[in-house]
């Protein structure tokens, strides 16, 4: 079974392989044990480093956009400007405010960080075509093969809003407890369209296995071509979730200071950075898995397991690109919008989604799959012409401007 | 190693529990409640019901607990005006549901003891595909048990508008 | 109090408009297309802007053309000197000199400075200049007090402006 990823895969001579294999029975020996937490090593390293080098790329960006150049001292092209920052972290005074709640303020951080990290356990990276009964089906190189996978990424990130919820509770300052109430709540409100878009990939696909779903998707098409519209709003409620703008109610610094971090100093506040960076490293690799075919790029996936890393990587980099390109394009949505947003838009929308995906799985009509994404759109552009309609009088043209001096006093 | 792991994990999920009604504190109670849904979420696990478990985090530890937070934070409770407050006025309410409670239930697992089956051994579990899929779950919610869930749906249904009664002070 | 409502007319948000769609795909192709513009950031310590003539940087003493000092120790600029930055300790200048007075001590305190340009102007031998050195730093507060020796080292040789002691 290729998706129990030893070393052996890693293409390390024989010798190795077999210390790093399992028994022959099939039970686990030491050595395969050992293989398995270098694995997890490696790949909470990975996240690690990601998370450093995205708080570079979006300093270097974010100043791009802004004509700027950005930090480009540290290393070549600054790249070694995390390394800095963490530095500075580390040699920071941790300050402990008084006031705070003294046990949760510590926790706090690392109830945050925890799930973002662990969640990365059963995201497929890449994968190999083998034989199985007569076809080849793509199999997925994951740490743990997960029947569950996508119930479990999206149980394990709810857990994260604690950290933030928590902290904010914590602190025991205003602005603070502020954030931690908006990321509660936004994040009920955005959960539900979440779990909602991802349904009808899960009906479509057969599975909640991450690595069954890329199979299907390797088979058929990408799922971004049949559900585009459940790819919109599971992108658009990913960025809630992980706190970004336009949705970053929590950390909103133009009113809140800095939210829910406002009392968090050294490390701790390091640490929530680590976490918003590793949610949105989750976030990128779950809509890539989800709706872009994970590690398959038309056929480029068969020259090697290498390729299928690359093409992943290349995919989770472009999103994270897109996380920081909206966060210079859109301003934050206001909270009743954005509570708008959630339940009388995206809602509506996804729960039309699953009623019309299962129908057209249940009445056995492959043919409305490509019928469906035109059906889907006609849809949400109908919900959006009946809010106009309902709408339409405050926008109406206000009666012509009164003439100077006669203008009304209230 | 399964017994081992139960053990740990329903011994987490009981003092959790025990912790999280006796905390002064609404938040450190919350707090506790959810390290009971994990270790009972953990004992899923032990017992192979991967779903179940995925389900009972992402239901009840990810978003109605976020939803207790949030309220418990907007309440503002304090253990001082808890305190003051004093214990229930007419506990023999709360010991009458708790009664009843442990005579319906202790009823309903005594009726069931006695069906065959209940105890299902690894011969019958594969008979019967119990394999803690969520096709398994899907095929027997929807299947043997489906009046008992739209009841369920109803009951809920009820609870809600009821909320929305009594928060509304006058229904226009 | 009367409030003064001014109505404010609004264009109907179209049917493109209510979507969002549109303008966001137009928001992220601007930000999109600004990276690849040139930058107006500049690199400082290797690229520097022009300073113009009229730039009040730290004020300096100067030499006349034949490299003589030429503050006769006046002490106009320390009476003027808004912030009493400047102190001065005169002295008499043995025979053979061009003058008689200069000097003896002449600090400048580039904590207190404000950089006003009154010294320059109440100077009547235009002995003290505002220059256009705007780099000034200091490891210490000590540093930050310029001596006369530094103070004419930065400030060079002016050639123009009024020579009253040249052929003295």
């Amino acid at each position: 079974m290729m998706g129990v990823l030893g070393t052996a895969q890693l293409g390390m001579a024989p010798i190795v392989a077999h210390i790093f294999s399992k028994n022959d029975d099939g039970s686990a020996s030491f050595g395969w044990v050992i293989g398995r937490i270098l694995v997890v090593l490696l790949m909470v390293h990975v996240i690690l480093i990601l998370g450093a080098l995205m708080v570079w790329a979006e300093r270097r960006v974010s100043a791009w956009m802004q004509d700027r150049i950005g930090p480009n001292r540290v290393g070549p092209q600054g790249l070694l400007q995390p390394l800095a920052d963490l530095g500075k972290f580390m040699f920071k005074e941790d300050v402990i405010p008084g006031h705070v709640n003294k046990v949760m303020y510590t926790i706090a951080p690392l109830i945050a960080t925890i799930p973002a990290l662990i969640t990365f356990a059963v995201v497929p990276f890449t994968g190999s075509y083998e034989t199985v009964g007569g076809e080849s089906v793509a199999v997925s190189w994951q740490i743990a093969d997960l029947n569950i996978g996508v119930l479990y990424i999206l149980a394990i990130a709810g857990i994260g809003v604690y950290g933030i919820a928590l902290g904010g509770w914590a602190s025991n300052s205003k602005y603070s407890l502020l954030g931690g109430v908006r990321a509660s709540a936004q994040m009920i409100s955005y959960e539900l369209s979440l779990g909602l878009a991802v349904v009808p990939v899960v009906l479509m696909a057969g599975s909640l296995n991450l690595g069954e779903i890329i199979a299907y998707q390797a088979e058929n098409t990408w799922l971004i071509f049949t559900q585009p519209l459940a790819f919109f709003i599971f992108l658009t409620a990913s960025y809630a979730e992980t706190n970004r703008l336009p949705f970053d109610m929590p950390e909103s610094e133009t009113e809140l200071v800095a939210g829910y971090h406002t009392e968090f100093s050294s490390m701790k506040f390091a640490l929530f950075f680590l976490a918003e960076y590793a949610n949105m490293t989750v976030a990128a690799a779950l809509v890539t898995t989800l709706y872009l075919g994970g590690w398959t790029f038309f056929g480029l996936e068969t020259l090697g397991w290498g390729m299928g890393v690359l093409i992943f990587s290349l995919k989770v980099i472009f999103f994270l690109f897109a996380f920081i390109w909206v966060r210079w394009t859109i301003p934050r949505f206001r909270y009743d919008q954005l509570m708008n947003l959630g339940w009388v838009v995206f809602l509506p929308l996804t729960l039309i989604n699953v009623v019309l995906t299962a129908g057209a799985i249940a009445l056995d009509q492959t043919w409305m799959f490509f019928l469906l994404p035109v059906l889907l759109i006609a849809a949400a552009c109908v919900a959006t012409w009946i809010g106009w309609k309902r709408d339409e009088d405050k926008f109406q043209p206000l009666p012509t401007a009164p003439a100077a001096g006669e203008e009304g006093h209230a | 190693m399964t017994t081992v792991l139960f053990i740990v994990f329903g011994g987490m999920a009981l003092v959790s529990a025990l912790l999280a009604v006796t905390r002064q504190n609404p938040i450190a109670s919350a707090i506790w409640l959810v390290g009971m849904f994990f270790g009972l979420a953990g004992v899923y696990v032990v017992l192979e019901a991967y779903f179940v478990a995925a389900v009972q985090v992402l239901v009840y530890a990810g978003a109605i607990m976020v939803l207790f937070l949030f309220v418990i934070m907007l309440l503002d409770l304090r253990t001082k005006q808890l305190d003051e407050e004093g214990p229930p006025k007419m506990p023999i309410w709360g010991v009458l549901a708790a009664v009843l409670f442990i005579v319906a239930s202790g009823w309903a697992l005594m009726d069931a003891v006695g069906t065959p089956g209940f105890f299902p051994d690894a011969e019958e579990r594969a008979a019967l595909e119990l394999d803690g899929s969520a096709k398994a779950i899907g095929a027997d919610l929807f299947g043997r048990w489906l009046l008992a869930f739209e009841v369920t749906s109803i009951l809920l249904l009820g609870g809600i508008l009821g909320a929305v009664i009594l928060t509304k002070r006058r229904l226009t | 109090m009367t409030v003064t409502v001014k109505p404010v007319r609004r264009r109907k948000a179209s049917f493109l408009d209510r979507l969002y769609l549109p303008a966001i795909a137009k928001g992220l192709s601007i930000t999109f297309m600004r990276m690849f513009k040139p930058k107006v950031t500049m690199q400082f310590p290797e690229e520097r802007w022009t300073v113009r003539d009229e730039y009040r940087g730290m004020p300096v003493l100067v030499s006349d053309d034949e490299g003589r000092p030429k503050c006769v120790a006046c002490s106009l600029c320390e009476f003027v000197c808004p912030p009493k930055a400047i102190f001065i300790v005169p002295d008499e200048l043995e025979a053979g000199n061009n003058v008689e007075r200069g000097p003896a001590v002449f600090d400048l305190n580039m904590l207190r400075c404000i950089y006003c340009g009154l010294c320059e102007e109440a100077c009547p031998e235009e002995a003290i200049f505002m220059s256009k050195n705007y780099l000034v730093w200091g490891a210490e507060r000590e540093d930050m007090i310029f001596h006369k020796d530094k103070l004419y080292e930065l400030g060079g040789v002016r050639e123009e402006g009024v020579k009253k002691w040249k052929d003295k």
